[in-house]
């Protein structure tokens, strides 16, 4: 690890906003926000990979990784971030390093010639260049070859140091913001700009969540100035500077960059979420607030309460009628952060029971948040195993799991429904609609019929009353022509007794059953 | 629960339904070494072996009796009689099937009569088994003409017995016109893993599956043996597949005492059990074979992977009454609506079980005009469904028949636990397949001020 990426990482983990950072004394503080990993009982992503999440959603640039395979080859087009302009973003470009290249040390050339490549095929607005572990090591500067094309092709090359031994993919995150700050916010100019610009950072716009939200935006007449970075032009996250506000969306990781804005450029901010819809009233209200005390027009306040007041009314009119379809069950949330509490509020109106919320990644505030909303702590916790998660679901403690996609299968393999409540998700769950579209999504999951007819009993779960007397199989095996001759000539099958478990009763081998079914009768598996 | 309609329109667009003789000429072609031979003008047998050829790409033995103006209004009687002779003649068939039409239906001929005279007279035709099922093209669809057709071969075939010999490993499978040949060897090796003997009637698993054989034939190039049908008479069990086959059951219980039971579907996790549970009982096998086990393991996984695309899927079906059933019932299974049920004959038990509200006795026309009010998202029926798929701009899945636009169509399988898999990858994968990629609009939301794009060329500048 390079010096200067030391002292980067050191920075961005010592954040004066972050109350986590905060609280702690000086020695806690030294060692940074990110936990050791246990070798053998680590899941997650790495830095780099945080870093993509945050940056790939910049659609018209060409995101070019520099490493072997692995990274890349296998991590590229697994995302939802969804696009209303171009669809570059969506190719996955890396230098593909070979032994040779690594210990040659053609990696530099090689990017660079990438780079060209890129540039001469696509034009795109810029090219963002991101370092991984192998590249890191063996200690190509990506900096360096970034500077020295951008200079040759008078295309913005932007260096993004993330490799992912350095950390989480919320350091990822953290990195990334500082990549922008470093190259990109500040480097051009709106052609105009208004009192009601704002910055949105911290939403990707994963499967067109912040279309759902813009509407409201758009009536308001609030423009997204800054897009940091669901459905960005290149353009705009480089005219973030000059937007009168940020809102910052669900996210610790990129708080400095919140503030670093506030800092350079008098940008201030406020946190707030589009999940929920309480949470969603309130961070328009919080927005219009400050965009009038920093010179919009006093009458957005008005607008913004009729807005609120109009669209709350037509989504609890709309779930109203979804109430009856999904009132009692019992909701599992295991997702963390910020949704521990975002959603139950709104799920417990619809008359839902939550029977568990995970805490995970989530602050002392969010903890109290879900306190307050449900009463006591006995329903929060941290982790789950899955073995612990299956045997829950299993034995019906929940009719639902909302989580991200690596519990999905907990639940499936226990017949269990489940729905997406992560990054990976499909659909789009934000804003007043969103929350219409989840509550769907929940009614759709749990009142499927087919829950019911896999949870029932195999055909052989139950015992045969009825006795027969067979003759031997005749004839001989199609698959093998083996003749069935050498079987008893007249079987007996005794009817099975009809009490007992039905499982247990199958499982206790019976003699003469065992005998013919195994070897003669089977014919397919001989 | 369903209800039947009837559009009250004389203008029949787009036919959803093939003919009755079709659905004979079909169930004739199950019989080995047999040719199918309609009575009526020729061109109802070239049309309907044109259709029979575009769906299996193969050779298909179909003749016709050749009816002219004059022998249809003194009769066919004698048009009968030559074109056994000559089908003898050239292709030597152990079987001949004759599908009567509506133009000889329409003049009211006594068919059986006058194939009883014919026979009785000419017994240089005994060598050949000649059986006769009225299916005027008037009335119902393929699969009744079908159904009439066995009904008849087994009244010709199966002997009446007083008393029972029954050979209680031995099964008779019953099969309905909607079983692909691929369908029917599924049903088999399930019987046959449960080391039950079937006796598949009609079996064109073995004459339609498009094989190569060693020499050229002018009938039939497999199918159910003609001396193995009176065997059916000694089963332990008839097993039906398919509503339309009751009749056909009855007649050989009625004969031979034979009990029987019907499935009216073997897709969908449910409707396969109880198939396999009379398989148990008939064999006595309290453990499944292990790969019946298996597979049905494997459907419960399958099912969860697909429940994400076809829960709450708008499903637009057109078929006979016994697939359309069989398809519907696994679709509304997984959390699938069935918004448009348009079928082709109004005889069959199971359209008011059809979990819809309304079925349509209709055509693609109908099917089209329903699917388009209702907004399906995906429909089911043959390959002339393509005209509406193309006008709606919908996904097909090509089921029933016939299906020309496509190759293959013999080895469909959509039945037993590995069928049904395959059925629901297959919605499922065509459900993915129309990729939706949102857009601001679909919102509500502006789109993005055009200064935020970036422009190659001024960049350059």
């Amino acid at each position: 690890m390079t010096d200067a990426l030391k002292s980067k990482i050191a920075e961005v983990f010592d954040e004066p906003a972050c109350g986590h950072n905060v609280a702690k004394t000086d020695q806690q503080r030294k060692k940074g926000c990110s936990k050791a990993l246990t070798p053998g009982a680590a899941a997650g992503g790495c830095a780099f990979d945080g870093a993509m999440i945050a940056l790939q959603p910049i659609v018209d640039v060409a995101h070019l990784i520099h490493a072997p395979l692995a990274c890349w080859g296998n991590g590229w087009d697994n995302r939802g971030a969804a696009s209303s302009g171009s669809e570059l973003y969506r190719s996955g470009f890396t230098t593909d390093l070979t032994e040779l290249d690594i210990v040659m040390g053609h990696g530099e050339k090689k990017l660079f010639r990438a780079i060209r490549e890129v540039i001469e095929e696509h034009a795109p607005p810029a090219v963002f260049v991101y370092a991984t572990c192998v590249t890191a090591l063996v200690g190509d500067d990506i900096d360096a070859v970034c500077k020295a094309a951008t200079e040759k092709f008078g295309t913005p090359c932007v260096p993004v140091n993330a490799p992912g031994f350095v950390g989480s993919k919320n350091l990822g995150n953290k990195l990334a913001g500082e990549a922008l700050l470093d190259h990109v916010i500040g480097t051009v100019e709106p052609d105009f700009t208004t009192p009601y610009d704002i910055n949105i950072i911290g939403d990707y716009n994963l499967s067109g969540e912040l279309w759902q939200v813009k509407p409201l935006l758009d009536r308001l007449g609030i423009r997204i100035l800054g897009a940091i970075t669901g459905d960005a032009r290149y353009r705009q996250v480089a005219m973030a500077h000059r937007a009168q506000l940020t809102m910052l969306v669900c996210s610790k990781a990129l708080i400095s960059l919140a503030r670093k804005l506030d800092e350079r450029y008098g940008i201030p901010f406020f946190e707030g979420s589009f999940y929920g819809i309480t949470d969603t009233s309130q961070a328009l209200r919080t927005m219009c607030r400050m965009l009038v005390e920093r010179g919009a027009d006093a009458g957005l306040l008005d607008r913004c309460e009729m807005l609120i007041t109009e669209e709350e009314a037509k989504v609890w009119a709309e779930l109203a009628l979804l109430r009856p379809r999904v009132a009692g069950r019992k909701v599992l949330l295991y997702t963390g952060g910020h949704k521990s509490w975002s959603v139950v509020s709104a799920l417990q109106e619809l008359g839902m029971e939550v029977v568990g919320t995970s805490v995970r990644k989530a602050t002392e505030e969010d903890k109290t948040r879900v306190v307050e909303i449900m009463g006591d702590d006995v329903h929060m916790f941290e982790n789950m195993a899955p073995r612990d998660m299956y045997k829950l679901l299993r034995e019906a403690g929940a009719d639902v799991l909302m989580s991200g996609g690596r519990s999905q299968f907990v639940a499936l393999k226990a017949r269990v429904p489940w729905v997406d409540v992560n990054q990976e998700k499909h659909e789009p769950y934000a804003g007043y609609t969103g929350m219409i579209d989840l509550v769907r999504a929940i009614d759709r999951a749990v009142n499927n019929p087919m829950w019911e007819e896999l949870r029932s009993d195999a055909p052989w779960d139950s015992p045969l009353t009825e006795g027969c007397v067979l003759p031997a199989p005749r004839g001989s095996c199609p698959v093998t022509n083996i003749p069935a001759g050498f079987a008893r000539p007249v079987t007996l099958v005794p009817p099975m007794p009809p009490q007992g478990h039905a499982r247990a009763a199958a499982a206790a081998p019976a003699e003469g059953l065992a005998a013919i079914i195994s070897s003669a009768t089977d014919f397919e598996d001989c | 629960m369903a209800r039947l309609t009837h559009p009250r329109h004389a203008l029949s667009t787009n036919p959803l339904k093939s003919s009755a003789p079709l659905g004979a000429a079909l169930a004739y072609l199950g019989i080995e070494k047999s040719i199918p031979l309609f009575h009526g003008s020729q061109g109802c047998t070239a049309f309907a072996m044109v259709h029979l050829v575009r769906h299996f790409k193969e050779a298909v033995p179909l003749q016709t009796t050749a009816m002219n103006e004059v022998s249809t209004i003194l009769g066919g009687a004698e048009q009968i009689e030559e074109a056994i002779g000559n089908l003898r003649k050239k292709s030597a068939p152990r079987f001949i099937g004759i599908a009567s039409t509506a133009l000889t239906e329409t003049r009211g001929e006594d068919v059986p009569g006058e194939l009883r005279e014919i026979l009785a007279r000419r017994r240089d035709f005994d060598d050949t088994r000649i059986v006769y099922a009225s299916t005027p093209d008037f009335d119902g669809a393929l699969q009744d003409g079908w159904a009439k057709a066995v009904e008849a071969i087994v009244e010709a075939l199966v002997a009446r017995v007083t008393e029972r010999d029954p050979d209680l490993r031995q099964v008779t499978l019953l099969c309905g016109s909607h079983l692909t040949p691929a369908e029917i060897e599924e049903l088999v090796r399930m019987i046959r893993a449960f080391g039950l003997l079937p006796l598949v009637l009609p079996d064109i698993s073995s004459s339609l599956d498009g094989h190569v054989s060693d020499d050229w034939s002018g009938t039939s190039l497999g199918g159910t043996p003609v001396e193995r049908i009176a065997d059916a008479a000694r089963s332990a069990c008839t097993l039906v597949i398919g509503e339309q086959m009751r009749g056909a059951a009855k007649r050989i219980e009625d004969r031979a005492l034979v009990p029987y039971q019907v499935f009216p579907s073997v897709t969908g996790l449910k409707a396969v059990d109880s198939f396999v549970r009379a398989l148990m009982v008939l064999s006595g096998s309290q453990e499944p074979p292990p790969s019946i086990r298996r597979d049905r393991a494997r459907l419960i996984d399958a099912a969860l992977d697909a429940h994400f695309h076809i829960g709450g899927l708008r499903v637009a079906i057109g078929a006979d009454p016994d697939l359309m059933f069989a398809l519907s019932t696994a679709l509304v299974s997984m959390g699938a609506e069935i918004v448009t049920a348009v079928t082709t004959s109004p005889h069959s038990p199971v359209i008011e079980r059809m979990p819809c509200d309304e079925v349509i006795l209709g055509d693609l026309g109908d099917f089209e005009h329903s699917a388009r009010e209702t907004g399906a998202q995906i429909l089911l029926t043959h390959s002339h469904g393509r005209h509406a798929a193309h006008s709606l701009d919908l996904p097909l899945v090509r089921v029933g028949f016939p299906i020309f636009d496509r190759i293959g169509a013999q080895d469909i399988c959509r039945v037993g636990y590995r069928g049904t898999r395959a059925f629901l990858y297959e919605i499922a994968n065509t459900v993915q397949a129309q990729h939706h990629r949102s857009r601001p609009e679909d919102f509500g939301a502006a789109p993005i001020a055009e200064e935020f794009n970036h422009v190659p060329h001024a960049a350059l500048n």
